[in-house]
């Protein structure tokens, strides 16, 4: 056995050129199958990375129904017609238990300009619980405080590059900036971070006392309640306590609660289904490329028909030949899946220098399967092809 | 046990080509005994070939006993044909069939590799068979790097490496030129005095001539059997 296996490598190793050629079809395939899948996962596992920094352990109340679990047909939160109160808010903190912070947000659009520099960016008005639950953290200054949502004072938290764009290398706190025309004092500087959580750039972050934001845009209605639990296992018993306290208040189309979990639970469903249709299409090529090898060993056994003849001749049994063959095929195909790996793998480091890519070892395990499998499936046919030649006829053929 | 190494009985081969029936051996019964040296001889189409390839077990009879010593190998496997020609026969080809690219010695090995001879004496078994043959010098030499004489010395070496109960050359000499072909006819003479049983198959009575002796074939039947010395 372990001299047939020896005999193989010599056979390809007689035909490198070939042999390479052959398995550059697999060598393509896997690596496709490896840097299409890495990719999927890499997209994955960045959506996953964000929503948990948002606290998987969170839930959002949202105005109006919202059905995203339906999927792309669901309707989305209605935020103009929102019924949602920040007495709500203080109301859900005060149940306490498994519920630890309750943040409340109203946001609106409004241009921040100070002396001639002006932007147009998003407005939050927050209340402290949702400060704590975004994990904002203040480089200079103070952060909004109970106090100042009690006195709806005109007080401003920003972000780095509000800052910077407003003042330039100058100190921001403690001077006056105006939003929607009315006039602010800047509290604090929020820490320079990338971006994290979905939508919301701390960078251009403006918060201010939520009941400001009430007073400037006229109406006590908030968009967003988030609730956090005091773990992750404690979610269900949250959810459970709020909807109890907002059906009070609210009828059952005029609140959603959405959480994390089952909203990523959906979108980590659909990225990997995407990704194994990634992956599918490239294993197609795998399974050309393992004609490729059918190929190149039916005409691997007619060139050597006088040389199996001999083997016969000389002794060899129909299974060595048929090994020998088998080998050979399944050689070609794993060294070109080894390759491929490697191959994949570099590939997807190298991508990973522009977008987010994970190599799986999974992926890894079943490019090299499926490679191996091809090697035997497309191998037999000319292998058994090879054991069967009559000897005779075999010596005899020119 | 007698001294039969290989006996026919009343072997008949037949080929269906198209709706024809196409008879190359027609009852056809000869003993070989131990130590013989047999020249196999007739025109081409005789069937000589056929006769050669039954006594070495590639081909199967279409009716007949084929005995091998005492066992009667006619209804034996593929598995188990292959089996007892590599052990008890070794083949010689008119034109060599070493296989290209590979060194003299690794072609000597190849009958080894399918038998039961533990890989640690293969080198050293191959090396005495070249030895015999006068390829001591050359046993990494390419098939493409020798002569035709050389080349088939090496086949003779492969052929004996397993030592094997009978030889069988098939027109030996067909691809040589005389002096190669005398030279490789001295080895054969030089083997059957020491006691190998060889069966040579040839068109050439001049060759035949050097064997002990000569089967004359025509037409699928034996039409003489004669001892020479």
């Amino acid at each position: 056995m372990k001299e047939i296996i020896i005999l193989s490598f010599k056979s390809i190793w007689r035909n490198k050129v070939r042999s390479a050629l052959t398995m550059i079809g697999i060598i393509i395939g896997v690596s496709a199958v490896i840097i299409l899948i890495s990719v999927g996962q890499g997209i994955q596992n960045y959506i996953t990375g964000r929503f948990e920094s948002l606290g998987a352990n969170t839930v959002n109340v949202l105005p109006g129904k919202v059905t995203l679990d339906e999927g792309f047909t669901g309707s989305g939160p209605n935020f103009a017609g929102s019924k949602l109160t920040l007495k709500m808010a203080e109301d859900l903190q005060k149940i306490g238990g498994p519920i630890n912070l309750v943040g409340a947000e109203a946001d609106f659009s409004a241009t921040v300009s100070y002396k001639g520099e002006s932007k147009y960016t998003s407005i939050a008005g927050i209340n402290v619980g949702y400060a704590k639950i975004l994990n904002l953290e203040i480089e200079e200054g103070r952060e909004i405080s109970q106090t100042d949502i009690e006195a709806s004072r005109k007080v401003a938290v920003i972000g780095k590059s509000i800052q910077e764009k407003l003042f330039g290398q100058s100190s921001a706190v403690g001077k006056q900036i105006n939003i929607a025309s009315e006039k602010f004092e800047v509290i604090g500087i929020l820490s320079k971070i990338g971006s994290t959580g979905i939508g919301i750039d701390i960078n251009n972050f403006v918060a201010i006392p939520i009941t400001s934001a009430g007073k400037i845009s006229g109406s006590d209605k908030i968009q967003v309640i988030s609730i956090q639990a005091k773990s992750k296992d404690e979610i269900d018993e949250t959810i459970e306590l709020a909807k109890k306290y907002l059906r009070t208040k609210l009828k059952d189309d005029e609140f959603s609660i959405l959480d994390q979990s089952s909203l990523l639970g959906t979108i980590t469903q659909i990225l990997g289904v995407l990704t194994l249709a990634l992956g599918g299409i490239a294993a197609i090529s795998i399974v050309v490329g393992g004609v490729g090898i059918m190929n190149i060993m039916l005409v691997s056994v007619t060139e050597r028909t006088k040389e199996i003849g001999l083997r016969k001749a000389v002794g060899a049994k129909p299974s060595d030949i048929l090994t020998q063959f088998l080998i050979e095929a399944t050689t070609l195909s794993i060294s070109g899946g080894i390759l491929g790996i490697l191959l994949g793998w570099s590939g997807s480091l190298a991508l990973n220098q522009f977008f987010p890519t994970f190599v799986t070892v999974w992926s890894v395990a079943l490019a090299f399967g499926v490679s191996a499998a091809i090697g035997i499936i497309f191998g037999v046919a000319p292998a058994i092809k090879a054991s069967r030649l009559d000897p005779i006829n075999a010596l005899r053929y020119e | 046990m007698n001294n039969h190494v290989v006996t026919l009985k009343s072997i008949n081969k037949q080929y269906v080509l198209g709706s024809d029936n196409i008879s190359v051996l027609k009852n056809i019964s000869l003993s070989i005994k131990k130590g013989e040296f047999v020249a196999i001889i007739g025109p081409s189409g005789s069937g000589k070939s056929t006769l050669m390839h039954i006594i070495g077990l590639l081909d199967r009879p279409t009716s007949g006993k084929v005995i091998l010593e005492d066992e009667d190998v006619s209804l034996l496997s593929e598995k188990e044909l292959a089996k007892l020609r590599n052990q008890y026969i070794g083949f010689v080809f008119q034109s060599f069939n070493l296989l290209p690219r590979t060194s003299a010695i690794d072609n000597v090995i190849l009958p080894l590799i399918y038998s039961k001879v533990p890989k640690s004496q293969w080198h050293q078994k191959a090396l005495k068979m070249l030895n015999l043959v006068g390829l001591s010098d050359r046993i990494h030499h390419k098939p493409s790097q020798m002569s035709g004489g050389q080349q088939q010395r090496v086949a003779i070496a492969r052929a004996l490496v397993n030592n094997p109960k009978i030889i069988l050359a098939d027109e030996p000499t067909g691809n040589l030129d005389s002096k190669s072909g005398n030279e490789i006819m001295d080895y054969f003479n030089k083997l059957n005095k020491e006691g190998n049983t060889i069966v040579l198959v040839t068109h050439e009575k001049d060759i035949a001539m050097q064997a002990k002796r000569i089967i004359e074939v025509k037409d699928g039947e034996i039409i003489r059997d004669t001892k020479t010395r």
